[in-house]
């Protein structure tokens, strides 16, 4: 029963490949089948092989199965002491560059972009940083750009940017109305949302920081390894990669290439070349 | 039930833990040889507290687990404040930040469910005390792959909800005190 099951999970996932080319197939398995299991139920097939047989001869089930299959849980300044340790030991490095590029890498509903956009607003760094912000679920990065969330989550919101060290009032970059908290545009006009996979798609050029937080973590270790590459090629000489709180270089055959920066708050440096 | 050696011990406790844990994992000899995958609730923010505090006062070595870390024997995991442990398909550890189950993440049927999954009848499962129904799913689904069901006797616990709710799923589980789990448990990770 659970072999077949298991089965038809490595046959869901390389459909997915071969079809989409969404590449699940090196994600943490134990995980992908709870929530492939969850996507079956929810969506009301038998058996994943319906749900293979739909997904492949109708498109519109993609989206619905790309929301089971990533997981859009985010927060804004998540771990308080990660974006403090950006603010007083990073960002007076990146103070001496004139211009700045900074990649957030699987930033999921964008709760990560705002914190980073109002870090560097507060410290005077935002009219000359550039953001791209990635992730491969369409609606997701949706969600991101437009920067709206459900006013019961602000309170949380607010207390993490205070713990952040925060100068400001995070009032002040949001209006409220019916419910819902709109992020200001003034917050996004820097930031350049795209489509991008760290499993199948290349480098991104010359990056001053780079923060991957909470994706790596989905990945089996192969794929961990290959994403640290892909970051190390994407920085520029000495600049920084912060991850997750339970995330480290310290299995990575890459983790030469960088030094542990802040221990504790899993921001690297890349080491000189 | 079957003959199968037994190979891990997944524990589940709420309200009233750090006690029950106290009672048991302490009591296990230093050659006490399976691994032991721990959930406990905690509030988010306020964790790892459990480990140094099992750390001084257990023989076997404790630790919090660390994504993707191979299982070793004789050695407690304890799940990370705010992150789901589960097994994975390979016997590794893994870490999720996925929606909470049951309110709580990290969530005893997470654990419990990968690692039926993972070991199927050579996995023993353990529900202490607690004040919700997290497990109860999880203690049925190591029971279903034929591994060993374990409940604290609902009558001695600190909180009997939990222990309750995993018997009504897991009638069949054997009910026992802190002393019986101790004295099971050694039998099993010692005589080998
Ligand atoms: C748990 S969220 C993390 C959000 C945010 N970074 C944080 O820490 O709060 C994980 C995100 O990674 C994205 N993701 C999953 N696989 C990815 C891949 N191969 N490349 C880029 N992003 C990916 C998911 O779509 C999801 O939005």
């Amino acid at each position: 029963m659970s072999e077949i099951e298991d089965l038809e999970i490595q046959l869901l996932l390389e459909a997915l490949f071969q079809r989409y080319h969404y590449d699940f197939r090196h994600y943490a398995r134990a995980s992908i089948k709870r929530r492939l299991i969850q996507a079956r139920l929810h969506l009301g097939f038998a058996t994943i092989s319906a749900m293979q047989d739909r997904v492949l001869h109708d498109a519109s089930m993609l989206p619905r199965l790309l929301d089971f299959l990533t997981v859009q849980v985010s927060e804004m300044f998540r771990d308080p002491t990660y974006f403090k340790a950006l603010r007083e030991k990073v960002l007076p490095h990146l103070r001496t560059y004139p211009s700045l590029k900074i990649w957030i890498a699987g930033s999921s509903t964008g709760e990560e972009v705002y914190s980073l956009a109002i870090l560097f607003k507060e410290e005077g760094l935002y009219d000359r940083t550039i953001f791209y912000a990635t992730d491969i679920n369409p609606e997701a990065l949706a969600a991101a750009e437009a920067g709206v969330y459900t006013i019961d989550r602000i309170r949380k919101f607010t207390e993490n940017h205070q713990k952040s060290g925060g100068k400001s009032s995070l009032s002040d970059y949001y209006t409220a109305a019916y419910g819902r908290a709109a992020f200001d545009k003034s917050l996004r006009d820097r930031v350049v949302f795209s489509d991008h996979s760290l499993v199948t798609d290349a480098v991104f050029a010359e990056m001053h920081l780079i923060s991957c937080r909470n994706v790596m973590i989905y990945f089996d270790r192969p794929l961990q390894d290959r994403a640290i590459g892909l970051f190390r090629d994407s920085l520029t000489r000495k600049g920084f990669l912060g991850l997750g709180s339970k995330e480290s270089l310290r299995f990575s055959s890459h983790a030469g290439a960088f030094t542990d920066f802040v221990p504790g708050e899993k921001i690297y440096q890349r080491r000189e070349p | 039930m079957s003959g199968t050696p037994i190979q891990a011990v997944a524990i589940g406790a709420s309200a009233g833990a750090v006690q029950a844990l106290l009672a048991i994992l302490p009591a296990l000899p230093a050659s006490f040889s399976l691994p032991v995958l721990v959930v406990v609730h905690v509030p988010p923010d306020r964790s790892n507290m459990l480990v140094p505090l099992f750390q001084s006062k257990c023989r076997i070595k404790v630790k919090e687990a660390e994504d993707k870390e191979p299982v070793e024997n004789g050695v407690a995991y304890f799940a990370p404040s705010d992150y789901h442990m589960l097994v994975e398909t390979d016997g590794c550890v893994a870490l999720s930040t996925d929606e909470p189950v049951n309110y709580s993440r990290p969530s005893i049927d997470v654990l419990f469910e990968s690692a039926a999954d993972y070991y199927g009848s050579a996995l023993a499962g353990v529900i202490l005390t607690g004040a919700n129904h997290d497990g109860a799913a999880g203690l049925k689904a190591v029971a279903d792959v034929g591994g060993v069901a374990i409940v604290e006797n609902p009558d001695g616990a600190y909180a009997s909800a939990m222990p309750t709710a995993a018997l009504e799923a897991t009638p069949s589980a054997r009910i026992m005190s802190h002393d019986q789990i101790v004295f099971f448990l050694s039998s099993l990770g010692t005589a080998r």
